[in-house]
C-alpha cells in the first residue's frame, strides 16, 4: 500500500488539536487533587497540605449533599423519560402527515427552541409564567387564582422537566424520523393489501421498524442520570426553590465560586464526574451489546 | 404509503394536523409574546395588559437599547467569540478526524489516541479546577478563555461525528487518489473536505450556536461587566437573582418591578442571529446528524 510513511503526517495533523485538549481538558484534571487537600491558593495545587478523605467525610455530614443528589437524579430521570417518549409520539404523528410542505414547516418551527439558549428561554419563561403574566391571566379567566409558578418549590421540578421537554422534543424527533424513513414502503403496501387499517400499520409495521432506535436512545440516555441541566436551572431557580430545585452543578457553583469552599466544591464535582463517567461507559457498552451500535 | 380516501381517514388527518399545528404554535407563541412585550408601553407591560399584540405600540425599548453601550460591547465580544470558536472548530475537526478515521492497520497509534480523546470528552476535573487553570494561564478577561475552554469541551463530539462521516465515504475514492500519487494532505484538503460539506456545516452550526449561547464561562472568567459576552450580560441583567436569601414577596415584587419591556427587547435582539442562521442549515444538520451516526 502507498500509505506507508503517512504516519508522520497523521501525527502532524493531530498535534495542534492534542495540544489544545491537553491544556484545556487534561491539565485541569490534575486540579481534582484539591478535593484531597486543605487547599491554600498561595501554595497552589502542588504545594497544599494533603488531608486524605477529610473533605468527603465532611461532605456526607452535610444535609445539603443528600438533598442535592436526590434532586439531580429525580429531575434527570424525569427528563430522560419525557425526552424519550414525547419526541417518539410526535415523530409518529408527523409521519402520518402527507402534505410535505406542511410537514417541513412544522419541523422547522419545532426545532427552533433547541437552538436558543437557556438565558433567552429562561427570560421568556419567567415572563410568561410571571405573577401577572399571560399564563396567570388565562388561569384567571377560568376563575383560578394567580400562581407564583417559579417561586413554588412543589411545582419547580415539574416546570423544569416540562420546559426542557418542550425545548428539545423537536430536535430529538430528527433521529426517530430518520428511522421512520428507513422502513421499507413495501411493508406498508403489503399490509394495505391485507386490509390493515392505519392504526394496525402503526402497530405492526411502524413500531417494530423503529424499535432498535428507541432501545438505543433509551440505553444511551442512561449516561445522563446525573445531568439535570445546569444552564436551565441556573437561569430559572431562586432561593425559594432550593429545597427541590438545587442540583449538584448549581450547588457546586455556589459553594465554590461564591462561597469559595474550593475543596468541598471540587470533591462534589469529582464525585459527579466519576459517577457520570462510569454511567456513560456502561451505557455505551450496553448499546454495543444490545444493538451492536458503536458511537466511535 | 397508501393514500386512503375514506371520510374517517380525512377526519383523522384533520384532527392530527390540528394537534401538530397547536404543538408547533407553543414553540413560537412564547417568543412572539416577548416580541409584543418589547413593543408595548412600560405601564401596559407592568399592568399585565399585553397578550398576543403589543399594547400602546412604540419603539421606546429599542431607542433605550441603542443608548446602552454595554449591550453593543457584549454583542461584539460574542461575535468575536463565535468567529474565533467556529473558525478553530472548522480547522481542527477535519485535521483530527481524518487520521483518526483510519484503521489501526493504516495508522498504528490510532486507538490509543482515540481513547485519549474519548476520555477528555467523558471525564472532567469539574468547575473549580477549570477556573484555577484558566487563572493560572493568565487568560482571565480574555475572549480566548471563552473560545478555548468551551471549544475543548465540544470539539470531541464534533470530531466523532466527522470520523463517522469520513468512514462512510467510498474507500475507492481514496484508493484512486493514492494510485495517482496523492499524499495525505492533498487527500484531506482536496478530496475529503469538499465531500464532507454536510457534516462540516453541521458541526459548524453546533459550534456557532454553542459559542453564541454559552454564558457560564463569561460569568466565571470575566471579572468585569465590560468583558461579558452577550448571553452573560443578559443573564446578569434579566434572570439573575440574589442567590443567598429571598422571600416570596420579594420574588413576586421582583418579577413585577423589573424593566420588562427593555429586557424583552434585549432578549429578542439576542435571538436574531440564531433565528437567521438555523433554517438555512436545516437540510445539512438533519443529513449530518443521521449520516454521522450510521455505522458500517
Amino acid at each position: 500500500m502507498r500509505s506507508k510513511g503517512f504516519a508522520k503526517h497523521y501525527y502532524a495533523m493531530l498535534i495542534p488539536g492534542f495540544i489544545w485538549l491537553t491544556l484545556f481538558s487534561i491539565v485541569p484534571m490534575f486540579g481534582i487533587m484539591i478535593a484531597f487537600q486543605d487547599y491554600n491558593p498561595g501554595a497552589g495545587v502542588f504545594g497544599s497540605e494533603f488531608v486524605g478523605l477529610e473533605t468527603f467525610r465532611y461532605m456526607f455530614e452535610l444535609s445539603d449533599t443528600v438533598n442535592v443528589f436526590f434532586n439531580t437524579i429525580f429531575i434527570a430521570i424525569m427528563k430522560i423519560i419525557g425526552n424519550l417518549i414525547v419526541p417518539l409520539v410526535f415523530a409518529l404523528m408527523l409521519n402520518e402527515v402527507r402534505y410535505m410542505r406542511l410537514k417541513r414547516s412544522i419541523q422547522t418551527i419545532v426545532y427552533l427552541p433547541h437552538f436558543l439558549s437557556w438565558v433567552i428561554l429562561g427570560g421568556v419563561l419567567l415572563d410568561i409564567f410571571a405573577y401577572g403574566g399571560p399564563i396567570n391571566q388565562l388561569l384567571e379567566a377560568f376563575g383560578i387564582n394567580p400562581i407564583l409558578f417559579f417561586g413554588r418549590a412543589d411545582l419547580f421540578p415539574f416546570l423544569v422537566v416540562g420546559s426542557d421537554v418542550w425545548k428539545e422534543f423537536g430536535f430529538n424527533t430528527i433521529i426517530y424520523l430518520a428511522a421512520l424513513t428507513g422502513i421499507n414502503p413495501a411493508l406498508y403496501e403489503a399490509a394495505g393489501i391485507d386490509g390493515a387499517s392505519r392504526l394496525r400499520m402503526l402497530w405492526h409495521v411502524t413500531l417494530p421498524g423503529i424499535r432498535t432506535t428507541a432501545v438505543l436512545l433509551a440505553v444511551l440516555s442512561l449516561g445522563n442520570v446525573l445531568n439535570a441541566g445546569f444552564d436551565q436551572i441556573f437561569n430559572l431557580y431562586n432561593p425559594l426553590v432550593y429545597s427541590t430545585g438545587d442540583i449538584i452543578d448549581t450547588w457546586v457553583y455556589r459553594a465554590g465560586l461564591l462561597n469559595l469552599q474550593y475543596e468541598l466544591a471540587t470533591a462534589v464535582g469529582l464525585l459527579k464526574s466519576v459517577a457520570g463517567f462510569i454511567l456513560i461507559s456502561l451505557s455505551y457498552y450496553m448499546a454495543y451489546r444490545f444493538t451492536n451500535y458503536r458511537i466511535f | 404509503m397508501l393514500r386512503s380516501k375514506s371520510l374517517s381517514s380525512k377526519i383523522a388527518d384533520a384532527v392530527l394536523i390540528s394537534i401538530l399545528v397547536a404543538i408547533a404554535l407553543t414553540c413560537v407563541l412564547p417568543l412572539w409574546y416577548t416580541l409584543s412585550l418589547s413593543f408595548s408601553s412600560k405601564t401596559a407591560a407592568a399592568a399585565g395588559a399585553v397578550a398576543l399584540w403589543p399594547v400602546e405600540f412604540n419603539f421606546n425599548s429599542y431607542q433605550q437599547l441603542l443608548q446602552d453601550s454595554q449591550f453593543f460591547k457584549s454583542f461584539w465580544i460574542s461575535i468575536q467569540r463565535v468567529v474565533l470558536g467556529a473558525g478553530l472548530n472548522f480547522i481542527i475537526v477535519p485535521l483530527m478526524a481524518y487520521p483518526l478515521s483510519k484503521t489501526v492497520k493504516d495508522f498504528k497509534g490510532r486507538n490509543v489516541l482515540m481513547w485519549t480523546l474519548i476520555f477528555t470528552m467523558l471525564f472532567n476535573g469539574g468547575l473549580i479546577p477549570l477556573y484555577l487553570t484558566v487563572k493560572a494561564y493568565g487568560l482571565m478577561n480574555s475572549v480566548w478563555a471563552l473560545v478555548l475552554v468551551g471549544g475543548a469541551q465540544t470539539i470531541v463530539f464534533n470530531i466523532i461525528l466527522t470520523i463517522n462521516f469520513f468512514r462512510n465515504l467510498p474507500s475507492s475514492l481514496e484508493e484512486a487518489a493514492l494510485v495517482d500519487g496523492a499524499g495525505p494532505w492533498y487527500i484531506l484538503t482536496k478530496l475529503f473536505i469538499p465531500l464532507s460539506i454536510p457534516v462540516l456545516a453541521t458541526v459548524s452550526l453546533f459550534s456557532i450556536v454553542y459559542h453564541w449561547n454559552e454564558f457560564l464561562y463569561g460569568l466565571i472568567f470575566m471579572t468585569r461587566e465590560e468583558f461579558y459576552p452577550l448571553q452573560t450580560y443578559i443573564q446578569q441583567l434579566v434572570v439573575s437573582v440574589d442567590p443567598s436569601t429571598m422571600t416570596e414577596d420579594q420574588y413576586k415584587r421582583m418579577s413585577e418591578l423589573s424593566n420588562r419591556t427593555l429586557d424583552a427587547a434585549k432578549i429578542f435582539i439576542a435571538m436574531i442571529p440564531v433565528l437567521v442562521v438555523y433554517p438555512f442549515l436545516q437540510k445539512y444538520f438533519i443529513h449530518g446528524i443521521t449520516l454521522g451516526s450510521v455505522k458500517e
